[in-house]
């Protein structure tokens, strides 16, 4: 089961590390971390996403808890408002440049970069979109991708 | 740095400098606090945990950057599993040159992340009050636990302005609950009266979280047994009718029979250890678990769970002694007392060797009713355990980590704290070469330490462990080398004796009470003596 926890944090140094040692020793493993500012310039979010059932979802939840600096944790359903940054070249050539073009016409993303022999899209949505806009590009060839990792709040 | 811990009250450290830490003990020269130089950084922090332990206030070591700091390391590790209230002050290398892999620099901070309960790498003079303050705060609240600040050596030499020394922590993220919910614990209550074969189990919580009087009056008020688990010794008299005694992998069969029969166990800050409760799963499918914890995180971590309370022991203890109607489990309380009255001991007195068993239980005779008692891991942790009884004092061990080498500084750090109460370390010979320089350290602070050496030139426990699990193929468990310990604590200028069987050892033994002076009672102990 995946699970995303959205981590208010004190915006302090070795506040990550201690966050990221906490999964590392207890074995629950993150598939996604970002970590940015919030409204409030004291205070940093972590959205995690990680793999796990109830019962570590749980100790996740507890054991971040027990983190000094950290001041809120809570776990988001399905239903949250969650977003992905994603960069990706391509390789293209005049011939399927266009068909490139035409695939970020489709998804929404935009051509943040072209050259001689790749375009590299920026793109942000759900991590599935991100997903589908990977797929679509794959048979002409990724070159590189960078992606920020799922960032979400929750409705309302 | 020393204002504030003068601020809180400190009144000793145990330390050893270097040049990192240089600034601090320079300013320390002019303080009241009194300093005990250790013989290694690690059993500084051993001590200030057996003085934690004895005072219920946070100890403190100091050492420097680098090694000094690293060598801390496992005594702040042992601290963390067994939940114990130690402040450790390090020094570092100068602000601009950290990360530089200058000399003598280790990432403290870093290498500890795992096993503090918070750690700080200040970077300026002007927070060193409320690191202090949060950092005495975090380590004594809640669950207790070990609270790292490391402190360049160039904010340590920062003149600030002024003092001033915060009165209160503010923390956001650290808000401990202490009360429980009243939901559950009517929730609790109603379980105990459904029950017919309830028991309590008590571990180390109860004992940290002062609870003695209030474990007390709900036993007694409602009838129900108690085991306890090698952490929890010690949580009432254990000639106590209601006590029955140490469950676990070590403890005693009866104890660990009303755990297998009960239909109800209250788990009171106890946190359902491997090796106090092999199979947790199995117990909770038997029995409906009520469990008392602090940490909320210690709740369902190891065994499921049917009524969780989060809260201090103590409060939430005294909440049920109010409310809990009598527990109608008559018949389940004879059954549990016949089956402690049914067993019989192990180790007889011999001739030959001192039988570490009975020597124990006749030292336990022997010894003051408040006495405090140190043991190290291995054997002799568990002969101390389950045959020394505890009556209003305290049993110092290494029960999470199982430290070797915690029982010498342990009760040093113990004795500065309670100088009129005895204190005693029971150490095999294996554990207690790990800290015997420390002897020194004895000497210095003219602390009347009594040590017990259960020496069999092996190492006893894991040898056991090679006879059970690999057919007695023993290696590397022959002490070849072990020195005259009697010639080498005299060296030291520690009287000693070597005690050949236990009529001998008992003689010695009340010599050693006797002797205003630490004393080092060295038993010959046959390596054939199993733990139980």
């Amino acid at each position: 089961m995946k699970y995303t926890l959205s981590v208010l944090v004190e915006n302090q140094p070795g506040v990550l590390s201690k966050v990221v040692s906490l999964f590392a020793r207890r074995g629950y493993n993150i598939d996604s971390l970002a970590v940015g500012t919030t409204e409030d310039t004291t205070m940093s979010r972590m959205t995690i996403v990680g793999e796990g059932d109830d019962h570590i979802l749980e100790q996740v939840e507890k054991q971040l808890n027990k983190v000094i600096p950290v001041i809120k944790v809570r776990s988001l359903g399905p239903d949250a408002v969650t977003a992905e940054l994603l960069l990706v070249k391509v390789a293209c050539d005049p011939q399927t440049l266009g068909k490139v073009n035409q695939i970020a016409a489709l998804m929404k993303a935009e051509v943040a970069d072209v050259s001689k022999a790749t375009v590299t899209l920026r793109f942000a949505g759900e991590h599935d979109k991100c997903e589908t806009l990977c797929d679509l590009l794959r048979p002409y060839g990724i070159r590189e991708i960078s992606r920020t990792g799922v960032i979400a709040l929750e409705r309302g | 740095m020393v204002k504030c811990l003068e601020a809180e009250g400190v009144e000793i450290l145990f330390g050893y400098p270097g040049a990192a830490i240089c600034p601090f003990y320079d300013a320390l020269y002019n303080s009241p606090i009194r300093h005990v130089l250790v013989r290694s950084e690690q059993n500084a922090a051993h001590m200030a945990s057996g003085y934690a332990r004895a005072s219920g206030k946070p100890g403190v070591c100091v050492a420097t950057s680098g090694p000094g700091a690293t060598n801390l390391i496992t005594g702040i590790a042992t601290a963390y599993m067994d939940s114990i209230p130690i402040i450790a002050i390090t020094g570092q290398v100068n602000l601009e040159q950290l990360g530089r892999d200058v000399f003598q620099e280790a990432d403290i901070t870093g290498a500890c992340e795992s096993f503090t309960k918070h750690s700080y790498l200040v970077k300026s003079v002007e927070e060193l009050p409320r690191v202090f303050k949060e950092a005495f705060h975090i380590a004594s609240t809640g669950r207790p636990g070990p609270v790292l600040i490391d402190v360049p050596e160039d904010v340590q030499e920062a003149l600030a302005k002024s003092f001033h020394y915060p009165e209160r922590a503010d923390i956001p993220g650290y808000k401990p609950k202490t009360g429980g919910h009243p939901m559950q614990i009517k929730r609790a209550l109603e379980a105990i009266s459904q029950a017919s074969r309830p028991v309590i189990c008590c571990g180390g919580g109860v004992v940290l979280s002062g609870a003695r009087e209030e474990m007390t009056a709900f036993a007694q008020k409602s009838g129900i047994p108690i085991v306890s688990t090698m952490m929890g010794i010690g949580v009432m008299p254990m000639d106590s009718p209601v006590y029955l005694g140490m469950i676990g992998r070590y403890g005693r069969s009866y104890a660990n029979r009303a755990i297998g029969e009960a239909d109800l166990i209250l788990l009171c800050g106890a946190r359902v250890g491997d090796r106090a409760i092999a199979l947790p799963n199995q117990v909770a499918q038997q029995a409906k678990i009520i469990h008392i914890d602090i940490d909320p995180a210690e709740i369902g971590k190891n065994m499921r769970v049917d009524v969780p309370i989060v809260g201090d022991i103590k409060t939430v203890l005294a909440a049920l002694a109010e409310r809990v109607e009598p527990a109608h489990c008559q018949d389940w309380v004879e059954r549990v007392l016949r089956y402690k009255r049914e067993f019989v001991p192990r180790g007889e007195d011999r001739e030959d060797r001192v039988e570490p068993r009975s020597f124990i239980r006749a030292l336990s005779a022997m010894m003051e009713e408040d006495a405090i008692l140190t043991a190290d891991p291995g054997q002799g942790q568990i002969w101390a355990a389950i045959n020394f009884t505890q009556k209003e004092g305290r049993f110092l061990t290494s029960g999470g980590l199982g430290t070797m080498g915690y029982a010498l500084p342990a009760a040093l750090g113990a004795k500065l704290a309670k100088p009129r109460r005895q204190v005693l370390a029971v150490c095999g010979d294996g554990a207690f070469q790990m800290s015997l320089c420390e002897l020194a350290t004895v000497v210095a602070s003219h602390a009347p330490l009594k040590i017990v050496v259960f020496d069999n030139r092996r190492l006893g426990m894991v040898r056991e462990y090679q006879n059970s699990r690999y057919s007695g193929r023993h290696i590397a468990t022959h002490m070849d080398g072990n020195p005259d310990f009697v010639a080498l604590c005299r060296a030291y200028g520690i009287p000693a004796a070597l005690a050949e069987n236990n009529r001998q050892a008992e003689v010695l033994a009340a010599e050693m009470l006797q002797t205003p002076t630490p004393f080092v009672l060295v038993c010959r102990v046959d390596p054939e003596t199993p733990s139980v």
